[in-house]
């Protein structure tokens, strides 16, 4: 480790680093702008100015951007030298020459990089005296508000947004000081990772345009630690509450997850929460008076828990508590997945290979650092996005570390590297049904049928070990397979991936076999956030629940949580599941489709009321806590509920209060296959010098007048027994474990920027590690997981069509679509053909064509989807008005619509 | 004496190629495809051809980091920097209207020394009539064979293409010009890597400018001892110097490395004009220190301008006389670098505004006595290291030096509350 010296002082410092990243490694506080840890070293703010000197003798030195000098052994440089020191206050003074003094009015305020500068350089006195140059400002859609007159030219919108995810509809005009970052004309952003523009933007550039509709400063959100719920990745998120009204969503890092950014859908997916839409009061459906108390719905639950047999319908978007609470309540043979049979089958089934240890999930950091990827059939894209975004990453970042191997360039010298690398990427093979845009920096790209992708990975697995079966005689196939097979040879991180929208189990059997034969680490996207929590409790569908209760009927009271069942399988289903069964008690926070079966409506927590723990698409089970107490109506997580419940069928009640870490050691008790879920997250007892972890920033400013206008006496704070958390501002100041960070701030670091107070190094893992337990353990076999069964070669059938899924970034998400932002950007329903297809049934694109399976049918425009093979029908899901259809099974498509029938 | 560089100059009709090689043109291609790359390299080195874009970097050096022999990165780049926008200076064009077929020989020498594949010349715009020449003339040289693959039989193939910038005196930059080329915006690189490592396209390229292009077939031809003889001074060669302001005869002349700043005004350039006095002198073109009557004896090299506090930049000076207000002279300067910042970086696209406003309003008599700090301080912090490239530290040579010089008129402008001149 080379030595440096600072100020006089020396310190030890990783090699490799730049002189920023070694100071702000060590604590020191150094201005930056155009630097972020993401984004590395481009050298044009020249913020992070200090002095270094030839040797001990000299004292004049010279000034070098710290960011742009790598770190030497002996090296001598000065922080507080005065020289640097009013250089570093000269460039905030430039800046300041062109930016409004707009702070009281700026959404940025408080928590803005640029604020948190300028205080730590010493700049407060303006001597340029000549008017402020100003723009005009773009419409970018309904997530993102511009206001370029704030931008100091950082330049750093521009290199996230095209460099690292790929944007290509943001960029800068002009020249010298009329620079402009923008669009080339108004309109919506088009990518679904803009939203990380209002972090990545030093000030007030590019703001939260959701948050404006409800403005509150950072330091009056009461915040707490979270897990985005709307896909398997589970980002790790702050989401800030004030006056009982969820008003945005941060990123929360989490060097093995996420990092510095999240998706436009996790980001502002949140305001189901806010929705008029709520559940608030429990209803007990049938009598007069339908709004019930929390005394009334127990005496009624009594009645049916003591009289009737159970039957309960889980939820992948439920966390693992609520699941689990369910299944004690209704018992474990009487406890299904609530998803189903296809989605059921398949992630019981990735579930149990991941638990046989015998292979390995990538963490998003994994995929990000993996040298070559492999996608098997599924649209990461849209499914989980922010795995897209790594797998980007995995492109650029192989080509990067290439070049600096081959040039001695320093990593973190971002321009010199880029300049290099020019068009060269890492390896990426992406084989989808119909494309994505991440064949754009595909080495390979291909649009397949399931089988055939399956075949393909078959083909690329025999290559690679001739012991396993080959795909014979498919030309092209072969060789296709040669070229990934060539890749993966020299691969020494490499990364399958796929997922199970395809609803076919030989895509997976594959693409398990191909990671056992070129050991490479797997990550399979599943639906939801909790799915893979769900698949670990191996319980049956809901089709099987269904069959049953067509079967015993009748004695059931069935209890559903947090699922909308219409959203899983056919209407037709599910309407006779309901007329089956004697009382129907839903669980959930929104009204929906299934609520409106209940007899019983028990109001439930969204993941900003209430605890949880979500475990993601790779086995990493994260604790997700409450944000603030519903300030109206009767609302309590579900597994509270059913625990309730669970306590008053056994009549084992003793008037405690029960909490979610006892729940946990119940369920390690119980289904040991949840081992080491209580260490996800310190016990709620834990305190640090007697302290509770405050959600509040200590400069919050309104709690003694938040009720002024109502009473004047301050009420006593609510107290939280599930967490280690206060809902006040006291509590312990200093760094919490990492998994109880509920918002960063330092010292003089008010923005996000204060994260790098957390980490060990920048971008590097929080302090005392990165927050998540992983479930799955080592191999606790060593025979390798191979199959040997390939499917035949895809054919197209007769006026048949194999139906398939296409979901979208932002328009699938069950709860996302509570978002009017979102819903604005949400394509409509649709079915996509090939055009040859198309001209085969002889209808015009943009026409509806009537779709039949199963004795159901609906009626959806159609659209050409290039790259698609013939025999196959996308058919848009999850959007809101998409139908529900038996995915993986073979449907009709009627053309002639325009007949007299 | 001899004047290899503009002998045969003609700004009526240029020589055609047939004519060219009727006085001997193109002989340095002959020669040096017989020679070893590094036999080119090593006679250019050892020539002491300094760069005459300015900043004066042996040739031959330069040339020496490209990556040689045949794990080399292929395609490598040569491309001629004709992107002449300093202000004051008209010494390139000269060669580019009045013998385009130097520069195209020069080059392919150069090419050759490096084993380029490529080669462009980045044109400014508003050279026309030199676009017109250049295209016509490096169609000669692919007819006659100079151009295109395997040269002369030689196994050695190069492509050459004419670019023309749109106008941003930031091309003049050279790593600026490379993106500009690549088709970015035109803002400079971070140095290292040098763009003889990483240059056009990630790939090694060799940046010189015209003049220094067109001195290469006269050393292949003559030798480098011959190159040497030719200069008065320790810098090798002739020198296309310029002259302009109010002189009696402004102009462009090649002569012996090393004349005096003197023997250059009052001899070649025919003295001042009746009535006028020199009161400053911006020997290299607008982004060099001023001199004043002090330094007429100074020799215009290298070495020996920069002794003097300045640089010797293009050799193209701007004489400033005594009837014209330096702080005007200096504002429009800055006027013209402000708007040239490509705005890449904090203190020379917020600076050089500044500065120029500064500037304009004492000149218009609103100035104050602290403004003179003010662009004290610019001169100070936008100096060499502090900015990403060197535009801004340019702009700040002649305020800085005019801040010495005529410190007097500024102040006599503040207190005044308006321009004497």
């Amino acid at each position: 480790m080379p030595t440096i010296y600072i100020d006089n002082k020396p310190y030890e410092v990783k090699e490799g680093k730049n002189l920023l990243e070694a100071c702000l490694t060590l604590g020191f506080d150094l201005p930056y702008f155009c630097w972020h840890p993401a984004l590395n070293s481009v050298g044009a703010c020249r913020q992070c100015a200090v002095k270094v000197y030839k040797d001990e003798a000299d004292t004049k030195g010279r000034l070098v951007m710290s960011c742009m000098e790598g770190v030497k052994d002996g090296m001598r440089l000065s922080i507080n030298d005065q020289t640097a020191k009013a250089f570093r206050e000269q460039i905030i003074e430039w800046l300041m020459t062109n930016h409004p003094h707009d702070c009281p009015v700026c959404d940025e305020g408080g928590s803005c990089h640029l604020q948190d500068m300028t205080v730590m350089t010493g700049h407060d006195y303006r001597r340029y005296t000549f008017r402020k140059r100003t723009y005009k400002n773009q419409y970018l859609g309904p997530l993102l508000h511009h206001e370029m007159n704030r931008c100091i030219q950082c330049y750093r919108c521009v290199r996230y947004y095209r460099d690292y995810a790929g944007g290509d509809d943001l960029n800068v005009f002009a020249a010298h000081n009329h620079v402009y970052f923008g669009r080339d004309k108004d309109g919506v952003l088009q990518s679904p990772f803009s939203g990380n523009l209002a972090e990545v933007c030093p000030t007030g550039v590019f703001t939260d345009k959701t948050l404006k509709e409800h403005y509150t400063r950072k330091w009056d959100l009461t915040m707490a630690p979270s897990v985005c719920n709307h896909c398997s990745v589970g980002c790790n998120i702050i989401a800030g509450e004030r006056y009982g009204e969820l008003r945005c969503i941060l990123n929360r890092y989490n060097g093995d997850v996420n990092g510095y950014f999240i998706c436009d859908r996790g980001r502002y997916g949140y305001e189901f929460v806010n929705s008029e839409n709520r559940i608030k009061q429990p209803i007990i459906r049938n009598r007069t008076g339908e709004a019930a108390s929390e005394e009334e719905l127990m005496r009624s639950m009594g009645t049916i828990l003591t009289h009737q047999k159970l039957l309960g319908i889980g939820s992948p978007r439920a966390s693992v508590e609520s699941n689990f609470a369910l299944m004690q309540l209704v018992g474990h043979d009487n406890f299904y997945q609530g998803v189903s049979e296809a989605e059921a089958y398949l992630t019981r089934k990735i579930a149990g290979w991941m638990q046989t240890g015998s292979i390995r999930s990538a963490s998003l950091k994994e995929i990000e650092q993996s040298d070559v990827v492999v996608v098997l059939g599924e649209d990461i894209w849209n499914t989980a996005p922010m795995m897209a975004l790594a797998v980007r990453q995995s492109v650029v970042k192989t080509a990067a570390a290439q070049a600096a191997q081959k040039t001695n360039l320093p990593l973190w010298h971002d321009a010199a590297i880029k300049e290099y690398v020019q068009d060269q990427k890492g390896f990426l093979a992406n084989i989808t049904v119909a494309g994505s845009p991440l064949d754009e920096i595909a080495a390979h790209q291909q649009c397949l049928a399931p089988d055939d992708i399956a075949r393909l990975g078959w083909a690329i697995a025999h290559e690679l070990d001739a012991s396993l079966p080959g795909v014979s005689n498919d030309e092209s196939l072969l060789q296709q397979a040669q070229a990934i097979a060539n890749a993966l040879k020299t691969a020494k991180n490499p990364v399958i991936i796929s997922g199970i929208t395809c609803y076919n189990e030989s895509i997976l059997t594959a693409a398990v076999t191909l990671a056992t034969a070129c050991h490479a680490k797997v990550g399979f996207a599943l639906p939801e956030c909790n799915s893979m929590g769900l698949a670990l409790m191996q319980a049956p569908s809901l089709e099987k629940a269904v069959d049953r209760m067509q079967r015993e009927g009748d004695s059931f009271t069935v209890v559903v949580l947090e699922n909308d069942l219409y959203r899983n399988i056919s209407a037709t289903l599910v309407d006779d599941f309901f007329s089956h069964c004697r009382n129907a008690v839903v669980i959930d926070s929104l009204h929906n489709a299934t609520t409106e079966k209940a007899q019983v409506l028990i109001p439930s927590a969204t993941f900003a009321e209430g605890d949880g723990t979500l475990v993601n698409y790779e086995g990493r089970a994260q604790r997700y806590f409450q944000v603030f107490v519903p300030a109206e109506g009767i609302i309590k997580e579900s597994w509270k509920w059913l625990w309730h419940l669970y306590l008053l069928k056994m009549q084992a009640g003793n008037g405690h209060d029960h909490y979610p870490n006892e729940l946990l050691e119940k369920l390690e008790s119980v289904l040991p296959q949840f081992k080491g879920i209580t260490k996800s997250s310190p016990p709620r007892h834990f305190t640090i010098h007697g302290e509770r972890i405050p959600r509040e920033p200590h400069r919050y400013s309104g709690r003694t007048a938040m009720l002024a206008d109502r009473n004047v006496s301050e009420p006593k704070p609510v107290q939280d027994n599930d967490s280690p958390f206060s809902f006040t501002m006291e509590g312990f100041k200093g760094l919490p474990p990492a998994p109880l960070i509920p918002f960063f701030w330092a010292p003089g670091w008010n923005s996000v920027q204060a994260v790098t107070k957390y980490q060990e190094e920048p971008g590097g893992s929080l302090k005392g590690g990165d927050p998540g337990i992983s479930l799955f353990k080592e191999p606790t076999q060593t025979t390798p997981l191979v199959f040997h069964e390939i499917p035949e070669a895809f054919a197209v059938r007769h006026q048949k069509w194999l139906l398939l899924p296409q979901y979208h970034v932002l328009g699938s998400g069950e709860l996302s679509s509570y978002t009017k932002a979102l819903q604005e950007l949400s394509p409509q329903p649709s079915i996509a053909l090939s055009a040859e297809d198309l001209q085969g049934l002889g209808v015009e694109e943009g026409s509806s064509v009537q779709l039949k399976i199963n004795g159901t049918s609906c009626m959806l425009p159609v659209k050409i989807q290039k790259g698609l093979p013939k025999g196959i029908a996308l058919v848009a899901a999850g959007l809101q008005g998409s139908p529900v259809m038996s995915w993986g099974e073979w449907g009709k498509i009627d053309g002639m619509t325009n007949g007299g029938e | 004496m001899e004047k290899p560089l503009t002998q045969h100059i003609n700004l009526q009709q240029p020589l055609s190629l047939k004519e060219y090689e009727a006085k001997g043109g193109y002989s340095a291609v002959r020669k040096a495809l017989k020679m070893t790359p590094q036999e080119v390299q090593k006679m250019v080195q050892e020539s002491n051809l300094k760069g005459r874009g300015g900043a004066g970097f042996n040739t031959g050096m330069k040339w020496s980091f490209v990556p040689m022999g045949e794990n080399a990165p292929h395609p490598k780049y040569l491309v001629a920097n004709a992107d002449e926008m300093e202000p004051g200076t008209f010494k390139d064009r000269l060669l580019l209207e009045g013998h385009p077929h130097q520069l195209i020989e020069g080059m392919i020498v150069a090419a050759y020394a490096i084993q380029a594949d490529i080669s462009y010349v980045f044109l400014r715009w508003a050279y026309k009539k030199a676009a017109a020449l250049i295209r016509k003339s490096i169609a000669e040289a692919y007819e006659a064979g100079y151009l295109g693959n395997d040269i002369l039989g030689s196994g050695w193939s190069l492509q050459m293409h004419l670019h023309t910038g749109v106008g941003r005196y930031m091309c003049g930059e050279e790593t600026a010009l490379l993106n500009a080329l690549e088709g970015k915006r035109a803002t400079p690189r971070a140095k290292p890597p040098f763009p003889q490592i990483s240059g056009l396209f990630g790939k090694p390229t060799i940046v010189n400018n015209v003049e220094t292009f067109c001195c290469i077939p006269h050393i292949v031809n003559n030798g480098a001892d011959w190159f040497k003889g030719l200069s008065k001074s320790e810098d090798a060669g002739t020198k296309i110097y310029g002259v302009s302001g109010k002189v009696n005869r402004p102009g462009a002349w090649e002569l012996p490395m090393g004349v005096t700043v003197r023997e250059l005004i009052e001899e070649h350039a025919g003295g001042m004009k009746n009535g006028y006095k020199i009161r400053g002198i911006l020997p290299g073109g607008a982004s060099t220190d001023f001199l004043t009557v002090d330094h007429l004896d100074v020799k215009m090299d290298f070495k020996s301008v920069a002794a003097a506090g300045s640089r010797m930049g293009t050799g193209t000076m701007i004489v400033m006389d005594d009837a014209t207000c330096p702080v005007g002279f200096v504002h429009n300067l800055q006027h013209f670098f402000a708007q040239e910042s490509c705005g890449w970086c904090t203190p020379c696209r917020e600076g050089l505004p500044w500065v120029e406003r500064i500037l304009l309003s004492i000149e218009k008599g609103e100035g104050r006595t602290e403004d003179l700090e003010l662009l004290q301080m610019h001169a100070q912090f936008l100096g060499p290291g502090n900015t990403f490239c060197a535009l801004a530290p340019g702009a700040m040579e002649p305020l800085q030096s005019a801040l010495k010089y005529f410190r007097d008129d500024f102040e006599r402008h503040i207190h005044q509350k308006g321009c004497p001149y």
